[in-house]
């Protein structure tokens, strides 16, 4: 497989299929993760690129601009893989009348709040069926396009404007929901989740697997927000890193069942270097909050635990 | 060769659909029309069609399916009634402002609550401001016909818009009627073959459908939608002289059924107009100068034709399926009085609300109304609108 002769370089010098002159923020992990997807195409192969309702779709196809090279299809916020599965299906029909020629990859993106909430009936059924698509959740952790309200995907303790911090109130009561373990459940071919580290490698080999694996793949990729989680536009490698390294955002995918670790940290890091980075947790670190703090680290160790016996690891 | 068959609307409106083989189907189990998609199930598995059918989770997911193959160029259908559409109400404006031209067999049946299975005409009502063309039909025949002409007017390119195919649950679905079934091919060759100008699998130009658009834009795409759904009247009219021609069966925006020197009529929609048609002829025979227009195309709204067929009348019952609690009728009654505004002017009107949630409507309902119509025109007093056949 051509994963294993990834070069930065290689891919980097692929045409882009997002182009420049979208309107999402600086430093937004949006637009970063669907390059890096996109990028894993071949380029001579035909895409079509599925949206969800979110920032990506109001910042990248805004009427009369597209930023998309492929051809793009954006319905509304709670059904991007319904809408897919009948582009899959337009597909497979109009090839066996012999009305194209070409086959098509079809690829969809969503939010959190896109796949995790409102979409996740529409991605469940779609998966279900074996609708042969990719589907992307670029995970800001919040419902970003409307002004940073709390999902399900928001990590504990997380301050947005629907879970805000007082007196009262430390953040988000409820802790973040694994939407990757139980897109694995649907016992579909490919499950992956993965951010940017290093030098892609990582979301290169996985977009690349998950693309040319016939039949439904699921990607969930930490797609950091800088407004929603407050930290400089710049950090966002570092904030990517500092995820991996905690085990707040494990690298890993199930392949046709087969569940692989693909990175474990040497030195596990305490999740307060990765909470720290971000405005959205500063609450947490003024005095007399040290036993949420070992709360969160203990939910993260867990999750930890149960990942690797399922890696068989344990 | 056209051949006589016993079947039930929904039996019909299935046989239309294999004769048509569209590429793709997406629907969801809802009483009464999930014969619909259990007929397409077996179709596909007897290799009767070639049809893609996407077993979707739910309705929503059916239009947004429907949407996707629509706009992929493929020619896309789906079946529904009641909470089914209900559900897919947001997408409806979606797929009608997409300019997709998916042709949906609705099978219309009460809204809850209270939760109930029967025909009325809520669910299309709610959704009569989406956006889609709307033909409502009598009987089996009707709807199969209907169908027969939905892609042509559908596809149009002076339209582009999609097309619902209303029938009234269970009392046309389930019922059995003789109906005349054309020939495959002669389908195939009325039909035609859908050739789409724009389309997401071209892979000579990518098309990007759904952007964001702002207001500086948005309005325009609006007022195209206005002018496409203006122009699908003469499409209408031009597709079914076209069925009449080929078929000898007669349909127009709506029809006039013993107008000729009519006093009182009344105006009505799908099934229950013939329980009417029969009230007619009994009136008739007493002498009373009865008549009645059924209304075939609720959208876009014959208004011209609506104040043609009822001008000249004394007295009028505007027959609502469904009751919009405005406080002062149903749909249809704002929408033929609007119509009468200006145009015809001098006709005392009555709105009745009838037949919900599957209420019967029977011939002695409507000669009752035909009565009170009869008061109105020789100077009674009557209220605007009232529910008939109901304990109050
Ligand atoms: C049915 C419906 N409900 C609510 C909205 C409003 N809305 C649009 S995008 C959005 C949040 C998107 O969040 P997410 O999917 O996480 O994407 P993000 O903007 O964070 O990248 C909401 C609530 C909508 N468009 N449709
Ligand atoms: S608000 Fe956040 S998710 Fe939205 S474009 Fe800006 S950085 Fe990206
Ligand atoms: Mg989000």
């Amino acid at each position: 497989m051509a994963y294993n002769t990834y070069s930065l370089k290689e891919a980097a010098n692929r045409p882009e299929r997002l182009v420049a002159g979208h309107r999402m923020c600086a430093g937004c992990g949006g637009p970063v993760a669907v390059r890096a997807v996109l990028r894993a195409l071949r380029p001579e192969d035909r895409a079509v690129a599925c949206v969800a309702t979110s920032c990506l779709e109001v910042s990248s196809c805004t009427y009369p601009y597209t930023s998309w090279r492929d051809s793009f299809l954006h319905t509304a916020f709670e059904n991007a893989a319904a809408s897919a599965s009948g582009v899959e299906a337009a597909c497979a029909a109009l090839r066996r009348r012999g009305k194209i020629e070409d086959e098509y990859k079809i690829i969809t993106f969503g939010g959190d709040g896109g796949t995790y909430d409102i979409g996740f009936q529409s991605l469940s059924g779609a998966m279900e069926r074996g609708t042969d698509m990719v589907y992307v959740c670029y995970d800001n952790e919040a419902y970003m396009n409307t002004g940073i309200q709390r999902s399900s995907s928001t990590p504990a303790f997380a301050d947005t404007t629907t879970s805000a911090t007082g007196p009262k109130s430390a953040g988000k009561p409820q802790y973040k929901k694994d939407l990757t373990k139980i897109m694995a459940a649907h016992h579909i071919p490919y499950v992956a989740q993965t951010t940017f580290i290093g030098n892609f490698k990582d979301i290169h080999r996985k977009s690349e697997t998950a693309i040319y694996t016939a039949g439904p793949a699921f990607l969930n990729v930490l797609a950091p927000c800088p407004r929603g989680w407050r930290y400089e536009a710049s950090d966002l490698m570092e904030i990517c890193k500092a995820a991996v390294e905690s085990c707040v955002w494990p690298l890993f995918e199930v392949v046709d069942g087969e569940w692989i670790l693909n990175y474990e940290p040497k030195k596990k890091l305490p999740v307060t270097d990765y909470l720290r980075l971000q405005g959205r947790f500063k609450h947490l670190f003024e005095p007399g909050k040290e036993d949420i703090l070992e709360a969160i680290q203990d939910d993260i160790d867990q999750r930890w635990e149960e990942l690797k016996a399922l890696c068989d690891m344990a | 060769m056209s051949k006589r068959d016993r079947l039930s609307g929904n039996e019909a409106v299935a046989t239309a659909i294999r004769q048509i083989d569209p590429d793709v189907i997406a629907a969801f189990p809802i009483t009464p029309s999930t014969e619909i998609p259990q007929y397409i199930s077996s179709f596909k598995a007897e290799g009767l069609i070639g049809t893609e059918f996407v077993t979707v989770e739910s309705e929503h997911s059916a239009m947004s399916a429907c949407i996707g193959a629509s706009a992929a160029g493929a020619r896309a259908m789906t079946a529904t009634s009641s909470a089914g559409m209900a559900l897919m109400y947001e997408l409806l404006y979606v797929a009608a402002s997409d300019r997709l031209p998916i042709v949906m067999a609705a099978v219309n049946r009460a809204l809850s609550g209270p939760i109930n299975i029967n025909a009325d005409h809520s669910d299309s009502m709610g959704a009569r401001d989406s956006g889609w063309i709307q033909i409502y039909s009598e009987n089996a025949q009707e709807a199969y016909d209907n169908m027969l002409m939905a892609h042509r007017i559908a596809e149009h390119p002076d339209v582009m818009l999609p097309v619902m195919i209303c029938q009234d649950g269970f009392i046309t679905s389930h019922a059995v009627e003789n109906v005349v079934i054309e020939d495959d091919s002669f389908v195939k060759g009325f039909v035609g073959e859908y050739r789409p100008e724009k389309y997401l699998l071209n892979p000579d130009e990518p098309l990007g459908v759904g952007p964001y658009s702002v207001s500086i834009f948005y309005m325009e795409i609006k007022r195209q939608q206005f002018e496409a759904m203006s122009k699908a009247r003469a499409v209408i009219a031009q597709v079914s002289a076209d069925f009449t021609a080929q078929t000898g069966r007669e349909y127009g925006m709506l029809e006039k059924y013993r107008m000729d020197g009519a006093e009182l009529a009344i105006l009505i929609m799908s099934s229950a107009a013939g329980t009417g048609k029969d009230a007619v002829d009994i009136l008739r025979a007493k002498g009373v100068k009865a008549g009645l227009v059924k209304l075939r195309v609720f959208r876009p709204f014959p208004a011209e034709d609506v104040a043609e067929a009822l001008g000249g009348l004394k007295a009028l019952g505007i027959m609502d399926r469904s009751d919009g609690f405005s406080a002062c009728g149903g749909p249809l009654g704002a929408e033929v009085r609007a119509a009468l505004y200006g145009k015809a002017d001098g006709i005392r009107t009555i709105n009745y609300i009838y037949g919900l949630g599957g209420r019967d409507m029977r011939t002695e309902d409507f000669e009752h109304i035909f009565g009170e119509l009869a008061a109105m025109r020789d100077g009674g007093e009557a209220p605007d609108c009232r529910y008939q056949g109901v304990r109050e």
